[in-house]
């Protein structure tokens, strides 16, 4: 069964694009869909029980993949924003043409995330983790507009620094224990015999995944690749992509593989404040509709950081809450950008105006997505992030509580800019005879923002299901 | 490990140091195959010769090729910009030898703890068996990210005809 | 572990060290787009030979060359994207100039 999440995306890819194009191009979109969303309703339904049982195909290729807990929470939200961002991707992108080649790049993307989220292999995870990223070089770059291409290059650079760091650490724990899964790396790692040497393996392992994640200082390329690429990558990549890629193998390593180490925690949580300081202030200054998401998502990566570096089960179980809960707002965020720059042709919020009358869908599901952003009762955003300040004020680090606490209120101050700028106010002249967006960006929308409303009202429901299993993984 | 494999070590410093420092592209992308040729012969030198084989087609073969026909493809450089790019350089051509020199005398007093225990001895088994049985999800991922290579250039580069 | 193996792996380490720096010289002081892929190729060169000798220290050289024969595949794979992504710069803006590049901390 797990298998399949690797080799049916791989099977699609490769019959999607036999050369037959009259057979193959319409489908394809529908077949990834299909996929994506097969995915999500996998990931959620299917009992623990039924995952570890080998089916006919394992016995063809056993790919050793394992799941837990926290895989399946990162399954389910790679497959709702891929589907969304195929969504978003069938509205926006208009020539079938280039729809073939985006989808292609999906479906890779997907497996890489996939691949990442199932392997416990320090090495095998390195190499789905960059196929994750060659995926998004050229989704980035792909409609080839020079500031994409600009943030596609930086991404390129930084990308490869953390290549190094990351391969230095996986050949510096080879060096230590002999081989590079995680059962025999955690196993030796944890005996303390070893000197300082696995000590600089983790921390330079930590950083190349910083830099995949997108956190402070590393965090250059981000907002070039975010507000540069084309909308429906941006959903792509905000949601899942660097997510996936450097933040669950972030948890993953910290609560399975290494030690625990109070210096690790203390630096996650430094990493963790600092990102969510400068994230939140640099997007109070931004005019770029896109610009100012990328620098939120940077803020939001920092909480996660610091659920993480409590380094106690509730810590770590509101990091994960937190993980699912800006996929999904943030996700919303991009997809409503996406409807205005499809209708409007720009992303300069100065420009706007008054648009809430014109698009109401988009504006209601971007109010509930700024609520759940800064973190308003009763929805999902207040209680990942009530969890990480509990976490912080019981761990005793009651400055990191106050900063979090604090940097909601600037979240939540300058979303509401975002939202008076662009959806309440007078319009101006030249948005006169706008209309709401596609079917495909509001159903996505209103996907997103139900699923926000409902994790975050039904709390005790996914309370017992979501989170209390997350603490088997301890 | 004797003397020839220190020197090798020199020389492959020696070939990167060249690399970065050579004026024209085109030199630099030729360094860079020998400096592939260079790990080759120290990767033949300490037993681990499929690794070089690959080594030795892929970088030291593949790669500048691929590096020679983009720099042929975009190149422009007429000579007075050739001359102002010399001088850059000259600039840059006494930083990188004298940093790699220093660092390399200062590193020989810093002592690298390695005192733990050495792993246990695995089964010996071979590369081929390694690469089939241990790590064929490896194998798996190589096949996928050239597909994701192939199809990455195949959108890049496509022609647009509607003129965008 | 014997000395014989520490002495081997503390030369090697260092040359690697070296390599990596010069690796990164090149891509902070690179005019050129190209260039900085030159910069990139000459670190993951660095990046191999340390997975060989670690695998030759700790007597894993089947392991290190399969992990090695895999990262130049994937080195393969990012080098060809990242010709790409030049060579639609070149196309939409005549120059592989990295002042494109405006700061590397934007």
């Amino acid at each position: 069964m797990l298998p399949l999440f690797i080799l049916a995306p791989l099977a699609a890819l490769l019959l999607l694009n036999l050369p037959i194009h009259r057979l193959t191009q319409k489908p394809a979109w529908w077949a990834a869909l299909l996929l994506s969303v097969a995915q999500a309703v996998a990931a959620v339904a299917v009992p623990v029980s039924f995952w570890g049982r080998p089916s006919g195909l394992e016995r063809f290729v056993t790919l050793g993949l394992v799941t837990d807990n926290l895989s399946r929470v990162l399954l389910l939200s790679i497959g709702l924003v891929t589907a969304v961002a195929l969504l978003v991707g069938r509205e926006t992108i208009i020539l079938p043409r280039h729809r073939s080649g985006f989808v292609n790049l999906v479906l890779l993307s997907l497996i890489g995330m996939n691949g990442t989220v199932l392997l416990d292999d320090l090495f095998s995870m390195y190499v789905f983790i960059e196929i994750t990223s060659v995926s998004s070089f050229v989704l980035v770059a792909m409609n080839r507009d020079p500031d994409a291409l600009e943030g596609a290059f930086k991404y390129v650079i930084l990308s490869a620094v953390a290549t190094i760091l990351m391969i230095g650490a996986v050949a510096l724990l080879l060096l230590v224990s002999g081989s590079t899964d995680f059962a025999t790396v955690s196993a030796v790692l944890r005996k303390s015999t070893q000197g300082p040497l696995p000590k600089i393996a983790m921390g330079a392992f930590v950083c190349g995944l910083f830099i995949k994640g997108g956190l402070v200082p590393f965090h250059g390329w981000l907002p070039a690749a975010y507000s540069a690429a084309p909308p429906a990558v941006s959903v792509l990549l905000a949601g899942v992509a660097t997510k996936a890629s450097g933040i669950y193998a972030l948890i993953r390593l910290t609560t399975s593989v290494f030690a625990p180490d109070p210096s690790l925690n203390n630096v996650l949580l430094l990493v963790g404040a600092v990102s969510v300081i400068i994230g939140a202030v640099a997007a109070l200054t931004q005019t770029d509709m896109k610009r100012m998401l990328a620098y939120s998502s940077i803020s939001q990566v920092g909480y996660i950081a610091m659920g993480l570096g409590c380094g106690s089960e509730l810590g770590i179980a509101g990091a994960v809450f937190h993980l699912f809960n800006h996929a999904i707002f943030k996700s919303l965020l991009f997809v409503n950008s996406a409807a205005v720059e499809r209708r409007l042709g720009t992303t300069d919020m100065n420009r706007m105006g008054g648009l809430g009358s014109r698009m109401p869908l988009t504006s209601v599901t971007s109010v509930i997505a700024t609520l759940s952003t800064a973190g308003i009762p009763p929805l999902s955003g207040f209680w990942s992030k009530l969890i990480i300040v509990l976490a912080l004020w019981r761990g005793g680090h009651f400055a990191y509580a106050g900063i979090a606490v604090l940097l909601s209120v600037v979240t939540l101050a300058y979303l509401l800019g975002m939202q008076r700028k662009v959806f309440f106010g007078k319009t101006p002249p030249e948005w006169q005879g706008i209309q709401e967006a596609e079917t495909g960006l509001t159903l996505s929308a209103l996907v997103l923002a139900i699923i926000t409303v409902a994790v975050g009202v039904l709390l005790p429901l996914v309370l017992n299901t979501f989170l209390l299993p997350i603490r088997g993984i301890l | 490990m004797t003397n020839l494999d220190i020197v090798l070590l020199i020389c492959l410093v020696a070939a990167a140091v060249a690399t970065v420092m050579t004026a024209r592209l085109l030199r630099s992308a030729i360094a860079l195959a020998l400096t592939s040729a260079v790990l080759t012969v120290l990767m033949f030198r300490m037993d681990a010769p499929l690794a070089g084989v690959f080594e030795l087609s892929v970088c030291a073969g593949l790669i500048p090729a691929i590096l020679i026909s983009t720099i042929g493809l975009t190149q422009r450089l007429t000579f007075e910009t050739l001359e102002v790019r010399r001088k850059e350089l000259l600039r840059r051509f006494w930083y990188l030898p004298l940093i790699v020199v220093l660092v390399g005398i200062a590193m020989t007093h810093v002592r690298i703890p390695l005192d733990f225990p050495p792993p246990p001895p695995p089964a010996a088994i071979s590369v081929r068996e390694v690469l089939w049985n241990l790590r064929h999800v490896d194998l798996l991922g190589q096949i996928v990210i050239l597909l994701a290579g192939a199809f990455g250039v195949a959108v890049l580069v496509k022609e647009v005809k509607d003129g965008s | 572990m014997d000395p014989e193996a520490v002495r081997l792996f503390s030369i090697f380490f260092i040359g690697v060290l070296l390599t990596l720096l010069a690796g990164f010289y090149c891509i902070l002081t690179s005019a050129n787009l190209i260039r900085t892929i030159i910069g990139m190729e000459v670190l993951t060169k660095g990046m191999t030979l340390l997975i060989i000798v670690v695998g030759k220290t700790a007597a894993r050289m089947a392991l290190a060359q399969a992990l090695a024969i895999t990262m130049i595949i994937i080195e393969v794979a990012v080098i060809v994207v990242a010709v790409g992504i030049v060579l639609c710069v070149h196309k939409y803006s005549g120059s592989v100039d990295v002042k494109l590049l405006r700061n590397i901390k934007g």
